[in-house]
């Protein structure tokens, strides 16, 4: 093998890129804070943008950016990811870092969570090491305030040195006092002098060595900083810092003869590098600590004790897994309920369309060809995917995002953690596992929470094992047509989901079957460690949620689907109709492919609709239609129970159905999929493994299921 | 007071932390998380197998598996 994770997380590191050109505007303004503070909520409140937040650390991967003006001035705002320090642990705690020190922003903006200001406040003083042009935005204040806690920005600014404000921004409070903050600050262009933190005396000394021979640098990083990070040995901020200012501080001369000395009056002092590191961190902690001590009043007790008793429950040995389950099941039982009927009229709306639309073209003497090629190639697909596709996502999105809000994600990954370490994997890849099930290519640059780059090739993978959005209505179709249909009522439609979760639990366990295969074989390795923080659970902004879902996330999907179903159909159409050797192009096609396609379970239109559908899941169901029903005489469709008709007329079986449904959960990632994983690797290696691993696992799925059910007698 | 690792407490008790034995990158993990010497921890509850377990560190939980834990001397 010719790449190792090890080097490939070099090359990963070495492509990311972390500054942003931004000439436009006048200012630019960092966003910074620990995990799920709610930068991205301010992020939205200040530019009117619609950067997707979600109640679990990490949703933010890269730098987001957008403008606002304020008093004539225009201000660039970058949203960077979450990071617990400037020690970076991931790949995205250090493009947070790398922004911070070679960002060149005007202004960092530190968000804090009020509820837990101790542990941000580590930051905000490790931020002001760097530069002294910070504003401290204590966010959350109101949901602090009902946990008793109150804090006193008067002093806390005092005592920090900084401007601070006091926000909530789901409610925009104190926004108009940030921006104020932000434009005066910019305006004054005042030297800050902020808090800085004293080492112990050998420490100091060493530092001193140092400061003056890094003092060149003093326009674009602090001298102090810098000097703690070549004492540190922080080689990783050293080789960024040679790609952004073509520095090289180790390779200097005078710098590392001042390096030994310093290092030597620590070694006389015992202390040694980790040390080093625990002094300086403890430090920084016990200066926040007194800080708080002054600033923050607790006047309830134990304020995590109501969060507690519904942390104990979904978490319990008992009920933890199967409430999840119970959850799974509840949120695709109301998907496929409140689907039936918009789709029902939905489709009956398009396709009554299609006659009107016929009439048209006859009244016009458009010729046959055209017609067909347009109306029933085209506009019958398109039909078909937003009727059978729309209604599910529209359902499914918000409620995914809304348990998302809530914070029940990381619920989530706490109660599969052991799993995933059985697997030698990380437990956080149940994080990025649910970020599939909204899209496969989310999913993947989601990855990027998971600190060890072996692990983290591990999630990206096998992400595609998760159904995605797209492939829900497939999945719902067939089951609906050939697995309940004596059912009726509400029993029928809890049979769908009981079934539905079935096929996503095989998807799940097929994740981590897989992930213990690859770190057997191709990414040997043992578990690395975890660390996730649980936050507290948060009403969402209901109303909120559900708007957003749909415009961003439901119609973007549906846009996609349908700018890819539009000529998948003029081609399938095209392959049905273009004769030749006594047969249409589509059954020379399916002829040949037939035979394979027969060895998995399926047949050769299936197999070609898989294959066209690459750039987008969502067109297979329709696809195939189509195809059938361009070989068959029938011509109308109003329901799936005349699709059934089509479909057993075409030779479905069970067994066709039951192997179209494991095919869909396995097989080739799609097209914008597969353009992340190479994105996110690097690696050409990777990205035809990524292809590779669900293709052959399904197949070899397929093949064995049909091959015993034959061998025993079935259809 | 005797001394003990963090994965030996039962859940609700609250202990401090007195030395963490890791090396490398975890170990900066933690101190950055809060797990500082002195700083007072609470297991809150744990995973339905029992591993991970959720603490109570400077106000945040924070899951911890058992490989670290076992290395974090507590009081």
């Amino acid at each position: 093998m010719g790449l190792t994770a090890r080097s490939l997380i070099r090359k990963m590191r070495l492509h990311q890129t972390t500054t942003n050109n931004v000439q436009s505007a006048d200012t630019v303004i960092a966003l910074a804070g620990n995990p799920n503070v709610g930068k991205s909520t301010v992020f939205n409140a200040l530019t009117g943008m619609h950067q997707h937040t979600g109640n679990w650390p990490g949703k933010t991967v890269g730098n987001a950016q957008g403008t606002y003006t304020y008093k004539n001035k225009k201000y660039m705002l970058v949203d960077i990811p979450g990071a617990y320090s400037l020690f970076p642990h991931s790949a995205e705690e250090e493009i947070a870092r790398d922004y911070i020190c070679f960002g060149n922003a005007d202004t960092t903006i530190v968000v804090c969570d009020a509820t837990c200001l101790q542990r941000n406040l580590n930051l905000v003083l490790q931020i002001l090491e760097i530069t002294s042009q910070v504003i401290v935005c204590v966010n959350l204040i109101d949901e602090a305030a009902r946990h008793g806690i109150h804090i006193d920005c008067d002093t806390l600014s005092q005592l920090l040195g900084v401007p601070v404000v006091a926000t909530n921004a789901r409610r925009g409070k104190g926004l108009k006092e940030l921006t104020d903050q932000v434009h005066e600050i910019n305006l004054n262009k005042k030297p800050a002098s902020p808090m800085q933190i004293t080492y112990q005396p050998a420490i100091e000394e060493a530092l001193s060595l140092l400061i003056p021979r890094v003092q060149f640098l003093e326009k674009k990083i602090s001298p102090r900083w810098l000097a703690l990070r070549l004492l540190d040995s922080d080689d990783s901020l050293f080789q960024t810092m040679n790609r952004f200012w073509g520095v090289t501080l180790t390779e200097q001369k005078e710098i590392s003869i001042a390096l030994q000395k310093a290092k030597k009056i620590l070694n006389e002092n015992l202390i040694d590098e980790t040390h080093l590191r625990d002094t300086i961190v403890a430090n920084i902690y016990q200066t926040s600590e007194s800080i708080c001590n002054k600033v923050v009043r607790h006047e309830i007790e134990n304020h995590h004790k109501h969060q507690l008793s519904v942390d104990r429950f979904l978490t319990n040995r008992m009920t933890g897994i199967p409430v999840m389950l119970l959850l799974l099941l509840f949120v695709l039982w109301l998907t496929i309920v409140g689907a039936n009927y918009p789709s029902a009229a939905l489709s009956e709306l398009l396709f009554g369309f299609q006659n009107s639309l016929s009439s048209v073209c006859y009244a016009i003497h458009m010729p046959n060809w055209l017609h067909g090629a347009l109306v029933l190639g085209v506009y019958r697909v398109l039909a078909w995917v937003i009727s059978v596709m729309l209604p599910p996502m529209a359902i499914f999105f918000p409620l995914f995002t809304l348990l998302e809000d809530v914070g029940y994600l990381p619920r989530v990954a706490f109660n599969l953690d052991h799993c995933f370490k059985k697997c030698c994997a990380c437990g956080k890849q149940a994080l990025t596992m649910c970020m599939g099930f909204g899209c496969n290519a989310v999913g993947v640059v989601g990855c990027r929470i998971i600190d060890s780059p072996r692990e983290r090739l591990i999630a990206i993978l096998t992400n595609s094992f998760v159904p995605c959005n797209g492939r829900y209505p497939t999945l719902i179709a067939i089951i609906t047509m050939f697995f309940v249909t004596r059912a009726t009522g509400i029993f029928s439609t809890a049979m769908s989901a009981l079934l539905l979760t079935s096929v996503i639990v095989l998807g799940i366990v097929m994740t981590m079957l897989t992930s213990r295969f690859l770190s057997q074989t191709l990414l040997k390795g043992v578990p690395s460690s975890f660390t996730l923080e649980l936050p507290p659970y948060r009403r969402p902004q209901i109303g909120k949620v559900i708007i957003r879902s749909i415009f961003d996330r439901t119609l973007f999907v549906l846009g996609r689907a349908v700018a890819i179903a539009a000529p998948a159909g003029l081609i399938i159409y095209i392959m049905a109709n273009f004769v030749m050797n006594g047969g249409s192009l589509l059954s020379h096609c399916a002829a040949f492919l037939d035979p394979f396609a027969r060895l998995l379970g399926l047949d050769g239109v299936i197999l070609i609709a898989f294959i066209l559908g690459f750039p987008a899941n969502e067109i297979v169901i329709p696809i195939a239609m189509m195809a059938y029903m361009s070989t068959s005489t029938l011509e109308e469709f109003e329901s799936l129970a005349s699709l059934r008709t089509l479909l057993v007329d075409n030779g479905w079986t069970w067994l066709t159905a039951t192997c179209t449904m494991i095919f869909s959960l396995m097989h080739w990632p799609c097209s914008t999929t597969l353009i992340s994983i190479r994105k996110e690797t690097k690696s050409w290696f990777y990205t035809v493994i990524s292809f590779l691993l669900p293709t052959i696992t399904g197949m070899l799925f397929c093949f064995m299921l049909a091959t015993i059910t034959r061998l025993l007698g079935g259809p | 007071m005797t001394h003990h690792s963090l994965s030996s407490i039962s859940i609700g008790t609250t202990v401090h932390v007195c030395a963490l034995y890791h090396t490398g990158p975890i170990r900066r993990r933690l101190l950055d998380m809060g797990f500082t010497s002195g700083a007072p921890v609470t297991c809150l509850y744990q995973s339905p197998a029992g591993d991970p377990r959720a603490y109570l560190i400077r106000d945040t939980v924070i899951a911890l598996r058992r490989e670290e834990t076992n290395y974090i001397e507590v009081m």
